[in-house]
């Protein structure tokens, strides 16, 4: 099990700079994180591969090098940085990362969208899984819990940031214009949301279903300081994209980064395409997906 | 009757005056609202504590989430607007993010049922009471007057988990005492008899004492039971009451589906079948009209509930 305190060290020397080794490293989580990813899906044929294998860099990212974290979990998240997963679906990627950094067993993958399991389909406070500060799932909340978590910090003057990920397709939901609207006129400077920019949704291409446009000026119309990252799943790329995101708070605009992924990244048979948005791969699938990610770290 | 209106005033205003108190006894003490400060009479609150409300706008939505975020930070948030924009425009956030997250946000709801009045059925809700109890963990408050909308919105501030907080626009008989001990989850005897139980709730139980006074007058005697918390439900206290007068009439400014009265019957239905007649709206839409009229046409007064008496006794 990778434990929690070899990723804080380890976290600390990268953040003098990336070595190619400590690349390697990272990327190690980051492909034994695909393995769980699918094996969990396949185990109870149900669970979102794709989305969750698109944003698998961000998470190694976000967990391992970007956010500054305590030890242990606590739910008031004082005096550290916390997230917020708003496209709840997408959990497995979540349930491996938290896992494999030491806030519960990685056995306990295991138990993914079983009966009596506190690794429900979409993550829950209910079931007291560590990790996880809100429900999420049905779409379009994410933004609203973050920005209260955040004027929260700030009432508390705690200088640490709350970082959130959205789907693209989730921006359809209106809740999360109002928040985007709230959080540029009340200067939430101590966020950092994200959109997964994979263009794909459950029905097809986001932009047949209902075109999203260019994400970047609509963000900016808002009052937002925008990122782009253009090659989301290059594990360098999003590392760099986040630290310049975090360079940019405390300036008065709250800070969202369009994060370009390929949903299904890392098995070639599901990448760039919604048919893996909900969808688990059978035997032979989950074998050919897993011969392209070799286990690295041991398979829960 | 024993009780006196000490002089009317609005169930909103006792909210107001209580978060008054919390914001300067209860530093975690936060307020939110959607663009109706005036109507909730938040503004002390608000002038003495401006770092701690949050203006969000029309935008309810956003409002129940960031309350939910607040907590996080140990922050006690009271979100607050009026009763249709508290809860059925906003059910799924409150669901999701507040109710199944177990998160302590105090939803606070003001211009609730019929009494709004003049602005009519797209904002008089009559459906509240019924969508926060079917939520596990949400406590129901629905408080009867000032002193008591006051009492309760102090008492929930320390009461760890999720509350419905309900009240109204007009000023009614302030009758309850003013030091009063508010115990959530408690009811409230307010009047002993022997011959019939009136359980009222909210706008209801000053007509319900008007109503057990004429009654009286009648040769019957009846017995009124406050409840102010619709859940968790006294049911101790009803059926220590219906055992002894053996029928009950119940009433609320609210649909009789998912109401106060629904909630008696499902406990006398499986613990003392009791002959019960239910005095609320008669699964209607409101109208524009005064607070008066409104609750005279769609027969929610103490003419209402006398009628509903004699019916009641007839059938036991």
């Amino acid at each position: 099990m990778y434990s929690q305190k070899i990723a804080i060290t380890f976290g600390k020397f990268l953040n003098q700079g990336i070595t190619m080794a400590e690349l390697d490293k990272l990327q190690d989580i980051v492909t034994q994180t695909r393995r769980d990813i699918l094996r969990m899906v396949h185990d109870v044929n149900s669970g979102h591969p794709g989305g969750s294998l698109g944003c698998t860099e961000f998470f190694i990212a976000l967990y391992h090098e970007i956010m500054d974290l305590k030890d242990d979990f606590h739910m008031d998240g004082k005096d550290e940085d916390i997230f917020f997963l708003s496209n709840g679906h997408i959990s497995p990627v979540w349930y491996s990362v938290l896992a494999r950094k030491g806030y519960f067993p990685v056995k306990e993958m295991e138990t993914f969208r079983k009966l009596n399991s506190r690794l429900q389909g979409h993550p829950t406070t209910h079931e007291g899984l560590p990790g996880i500060r809100v429900s999420s799932g049905s779409l379009g909340q994410g933004m609203s819990v973050a920005i209260g978590a955040a004027l929260a910090k700030k009432l508390n003057g705690d200088d640490h940031l709350v970082y959130s990920l959205h789907g693209d397709g989730e921006l359809q939901e209106g809740q999360n214009w109002e928040a985007i609207m709230y959080a540029a006129g009340n200067k939430v400077d101590n966020i950092i949301s994200t959109v997964d920019r994979n263009g794909q949704q459950i029905d097809g291409p986001t932009e047949d279903v209902l075109p999203l446009g260019n994400l970047k000026p609509k963000f900016e119309a808002f009052g937002w300081d925008v990122i782009e990252i253009q090659d989301g799943n290059n594990l360098e790329a999003v590392i760099k994209g986040l630290n310049e995101a975090k360079s940019r708070t405390g300036k008065g605009k709250p800070v969202a980064i369009i994060l370009d992924t390929v949903m299904g990244h890392g098995v070639n048979f599901m990448m760039g395409t919604h048919a893996w948005h909900g969808k688990a791969p059978n035997d032979e699938q989950l074998e050919d997906a897993l011969s392209q990610n070799a286990e690295t770290l041991g398979d829960y | 009757m024993q009780y006196t209106d000490q002089g009317k005033k609005d169930t909103r205003s006792g909210y107001g005056a209580a978060m008054t108190e919390l914001g300067r006894s209860h530093p975690n003490v936060v307020a939110l609202c959607a663009d109706l400060v005036g109507s909730l009479k938040i503004e002390d609150f608000i002038e003495e504590n401006p770092k701690r409300f949050f203006q969000t706008g029309i935008a309810e939505a956003n409002m129940m989430g960031i309350a939910a975020g607040l907590t996080i930070g140990g922050k006690i948030p009271f979100a607050s607007t009026f009763a249709n924009f508290a809860t059925g425009r906003v059910y799924d956030q409150i669901r999701q993010s507040i109710a199944y997250s177990g998160k302590n946000v105090k939803i606070c709801a003001s211009h609730a049922g019929l009494t709004l009045g003049e602005d009519g059925a797209t904002h008089q809700i009559l459906e509240d009471i019924g969508m926060m109890k079917m939520l596990p963990g949400m406590t129901v408050i629905n408080p009867c007057d000032f002193n008591q909308t006051k009492a309760a919105t102090l008492a929930i501030a320390d009461y760890e988990g999720p509350v419905y907080l309900r009240f109204g626009r007009p000023k009614v008989a302030n009758f309850t005492p003013v030091d009063q001990k508010f115990e959530i989850g408690k009811a409230v005897l307010l009047q002993e008899g022997t011959d019939v139980t009136i359980i009222a709730t909210g706008h209801l139980v000053w007509p319900a004492l008007i109503a057990a006074d004429n009654l009286k007058n009648q040769g019957i005697s009846a017995e009124v039971l406050n409840i102010h918390t619709i859940k968790p439900l006294d049911e101790k206290a009803v059926l220590k009451s219906v055992k002894k007068t053996g029928c009950v009439v119940t009433a609320e400014e609210h649909n009789f589906l998912g109401g106060l009265g629904e909630s008696i019957a499902r406990t006398l239905a499986v613990q003392y079948p009791t002959p019960q007649e239910f005095v609320a709206t008669q699964d209607t839409f409101g109208e524009s009209g005064t607070a008066e009229e409104l609750m005279d046409k769609y027969g929610l007064n103490n003419k209402a509930i006398e009628d509903a008496v004699v019916r009641v006794k007839n059938r036991k």
